[in-house]
């Protein structure tokens, strides 16, 4: 396992060699500030996540990294006394705008959990779910759509057999997986990871990341982690958060060799966080 | 020592066991207690003769030993009962004697003198009759239309069948004056109605009226046919008589016709007491009541019981669920649900008679009043929906579990992962989408809980129905095979009052005393099945959600 892990970090060097203004922009984040109640949770944050690229968010606990991944799909409407100012661009409109449907928003931008969270509902169910919503009724289609997920989410192969059984039978690791197909299914233009491996064994863990080198082919991806050999070995571009200030942001290869900031390089070779 | 002992956590868990092992002792000792005391009701005892000399008389005494009991000789002596002897207690008993017709009460309480000698006759004949109870005593001969056909033992050989045969024409009989003429009539009662409405509204469609008219016509010669049929059929059944001769020596005539089943207990082998005891059971379950309640079966009034219990389910279940998912996914949470929610606890404690005063209040007297002025007012005075009935008690028991229901259900919905619902929003689920899709068929085994629960509660209670529903005895079925075959306005038995009205109005008590322990084992069974097939159908559904706390 320890050469794999080797292997799939080398191959990243040398493909991570761009430049970071070089990148079609999808997401944009200007002076955006949030609050919980009385407490600001998010200072100033200006940001431009590339197209199909990985970037990653890396911070210690609390800095913000989470809640400002939950903005960009606007997960933080659910939360009570949440107040949000500036914006945040997706294809040049601003997604805190008054008309915007949250519902299509969210189609467009996918999430997926730290913990997986299937739906107590068969695999297939599971990944046709989002389908579903959206009012597909062809059964052929939606046959298509679902093996295409999973075999997308790397899932196909070992859950072919079993489509119609529950999800909530499947290991750890192919619970994630699986919410990564459901996530993909609807084809969003950008995927959200939430530590998405966090909770996973190693062995998924390296299939995840796997899996999230495959998935940027076609779609921007986002990935929140507190482990940094993760964010180093999966993501072109890392930012670092910090007290809810972004710190920096800048090339991956940039951050972890040579950071601008001294809090980044402190953080990075481990004197806090 | 002791102190280790205490800290060793021991006496804690001898503690729990101990109130564990009460528990179990008292509901199994109450499901007991009325088990065998209601269920050994059904069970041929022996009957006894007696011969015993008071005031140089000899006197025989022929019926069931119900109980014994030793009563102090003081008290005898006070209520004017002339005893020589010199011990302070007496052993008494009461015997079933029967024959109310001749000897004026079904019991008697007799002190034996201790030389008395009892004997267990062979043909001794017990007779359930439709009228005046049960008849002990011998039989002398059976008579066809006045003339003697048979005596003696070939007399009881003849019995049987012909108890037989007259049964079979006794539901004739009842089949055709209950559900044929009852149909009849009901449907005469509704052109009635009808012809009432053309004269209220002014309306003068004559041909409608000739429709009415011809229809009724058709009625009315249909009921002829049966009349006809009837006239024949009671002829038939009065054809037999039995002649027999009870304990004094007096000669009684018994119709066949009145005859339900005859045996000689003390004759029964084992097998033949089992077969009777099944077949009394069935005529207690499935049978009408006769004899003010004190005989016969209770069916209708199991069938009222489980009916309005479903009624209720059926109209307590989306109440309490749609209030729940206000309260908990949609209502904001704040000082105001907070209220509505210790307000709707509290709910559970309201004493359920006030429940009864408000259904009579409201729902029977306002709102069935209004119904009747709006739709029915050509029965009027005669009230449809403004008297009480079986809707209005399902109704008011509806009220009374919906508490049971809305917590239930909010306690289900709070158990669903937040997860879950961001997984479906992050999919591009509406809110209504995740309730929808994820949150209420993940639900429904709270939700089915609280129905259980519900059913539970409702199938007990007796105080509020008395206002709103529940009769001694109703005439017919709120279900049945007339047009709209569910009857909501009528009135219905109830298992719960039936225990009330046997146990406390019954003119005969001992009589009714077995009776009330058999039908409370009953209404226990009733709501334990009930409630199993609810459980059975939660339990279907938990299996799709089994891993869900995994």
């Amino acid at each position: 396992m320890q050469t794999t892990l080797m292997q799939s970090s080398n191959t990243k060097t040398t493909e991570t060699a761009r430049k970071l203004s070089d990148e079609k922009e999808c997401l944009k984040v200007n002076n955006l500030n949030l609050h919980y109640g009385d407490k600001q949770a998010l200072f100033d944050i200006n940001l431009s996540i590339p197209e199909k690229r990985v970037s990653a968010f890396i911070g210690p606990s609390g800095c913000g990294k989470s809640t400002l991944l939950r903005c960009f799909n606007r997960m933080n409407d659910l939360v009570d006394n949440c107040h949000i100012e500036g914006t945040i661009e997706i294809n040049g409109e601003n997604i805190f705008a008054k008309g915007i449907n949250v519902a299509n928003l969210r189609q467009k931008i996918g999430m997926v959990f730290q913990k997986p969270n299937p739906f107590p509902k068969s695999v297939y169910e599971n990944v046709a779910y989002g389908l579903r919503l959206q009012g597909e009724r062809n059964r052929r289609k939606m046959d298509e759509a679902v093996e295409k997920s999973l075999k997308g989410a790397a899932l196909w192969d070992e859950v072919k057999d079993r489509l119609h059984d529950s999800a909530l039978g499947l290991s750890g690791g192919q619970q994630q997986r699986l919410v990564i197909a459901r996530a993909i299914a609807i084809e969003p233009e950008v995927l959200l990871l939430d530590e998405p491996a966090s909770a996973l064994d190693p062995i998924s863990t390296l299939k995840i990341e796997e899996l999230i080198h495959e998935l940027k082919q076609n779609y921007t991806i986002v990935i929140v982690t507190h482990n940094m050999q993760q964010a180093a070995r999966v993501s072109d571009y890392t930012a670092f958060l910090y007290m809810g200030k972004l710190i920096e942001f800048d090339n991956t290869n940039q951050i972890f060799t040579n950071p601008s900031t001294k809090q980044t390089e402190d953080y990075i070779t481990g004197r806090y966080g | 020592m002791i102190k280790k002992w205490f800290k060793s956590g021991d006496p804690w868990i001898w503690l729990n066991a101990a109130a564990v092992s009460t528990s179990i002792i008292i509901v199994v000792g109450l499901l007991l207690l009325i088990a065998v005391r209601g269920l050994s009701h059904f069970w041929p005892a022996h009957v006894i003769q007696a011969e015993l000399v008071n005031n140089s008389q000899r006197i025989t005494l022929i019926g069931e030993v119900i109980e014994t009991e030793e009563v102090p000789i003081q008290r005898l002596l006070d209520s004017g009962i002339n005893i020589k002897t010199d011990k302070e207690f007496i052993t008494r008993t009461l015997l079933k004697v029967g024959n109310r017709d001749k000897l004026g009460s079904d019991f008697r309480w007799i002190i034996f003198p201790e030389n008395t000698a009892i004997n267990y006759p062979k043909n001794i004949i017990q007779v359930e009759r439709r009228e005046w109870g049960n008849f002990y005593g011998y039989i002398k001969n059976i008579t066809k239309n006045g003339k003697i056909i048979a005596t003696q033992d070939a007399a009881w050989q003849q019995l049987q069948p012909l108890i037989d045969k007259t049964n079979e024409l006794h539901d004739k009989i009842r089949n055709i004056e209950k559900n044929e003429i009852g149909g009849i009539n009901y449907q005469l009662e509704r052109f009635r109605l009808e012809r009432r409405k053309f004269e209220l509204q002014g309306i003068n469609d004559k041909e409608a009226l000739a429709e009415i008219s011809a229809s009724e016509a058709k009625l009315y010669k249909e009921y002829e046919v049966h009349k006809k049929s009837l006239a024949v059929l009671y002829k038939e059944i009065t054809t037999y008589s039995v002649n027999a001769e009870i304990m004094d020596g007096q000669d009684v005539v018994i119709p066949l016709a009145t005859i339900v089943r005859a045996y000689q207990p003390n004759a029964l082998t084992f097998l033949q007491k089992i077969s009777t005891y099944f077949s009394k059971l069935a005529e207690f379950i499935f049978d009408d009541p006769r004899e003010a309640n004190t005989e016969g079966g209770i069916f209708p009034a199991i069938f009222g019981t489980v009916l309005m219990v479903i009624l209720m389910a059926i109209l307590v279940t989306p109440c309490g669920v749609i209030a729940a998912i206000y309260l908990r996914e949609y209502a904001k949470q704040g000082p105001l649900t907070r209220l509505i929610r210790i307000a709707v606890n509290n709910l559970a404690g309201v004493p359920s008679i006030v429940y009864g005063i408000f259904g009579l209040g409201f729902f029977i007297y306002f709102l069935g009043g209004e119904i009747d002025q709006l739709f029915y007012p050509e029965a009027l005075p005669t009230p449809t929906f403004g008297t009480p009935g079986i809707l209005w008690s399902s109704l008011t028991l509806a009220i009374l579990t919906v508490p049971v229901v809305i917590v239930a259900t909010e306690e289900g919905l709070s158990r669903i992962p937040k997860s879950l619902r961001e997984g479906s929003l992050a999919l591009g689920a509406t809110k209504s989408e995740t309730l929808w899709r994820i949150i209420i068929p993940m639900a429904t085994p709270a939700m089915m809980t609280g129905m259980i629960l519900a059913i539970a509660r409702a199938a007990g209670e007796v105080a509020p129905l008395m206002l709103v529903g529940v009769v001694k005895l109703a005439p017919s079925l709120p279900l049945d095979g007339s047009a709209p075959f569910l009857h909501l306005d009528r009135k219905f038995m109830h298992l719960g009052f039936h225990i009330y009205d046997v146990g406390f109005q019954s003119p005969n008590v001992e009589a009714a005393r077995p009776l009330v322990y058999a039908t409370s084992f009953l209404l226990v069974l009733v709501i334990v099945i009930l409630n199993l097939a609810a459980i059975w159908i939660r339990n279907n559904l938990r299996e799709k959600y089994r891993n869900l706390e995994s």
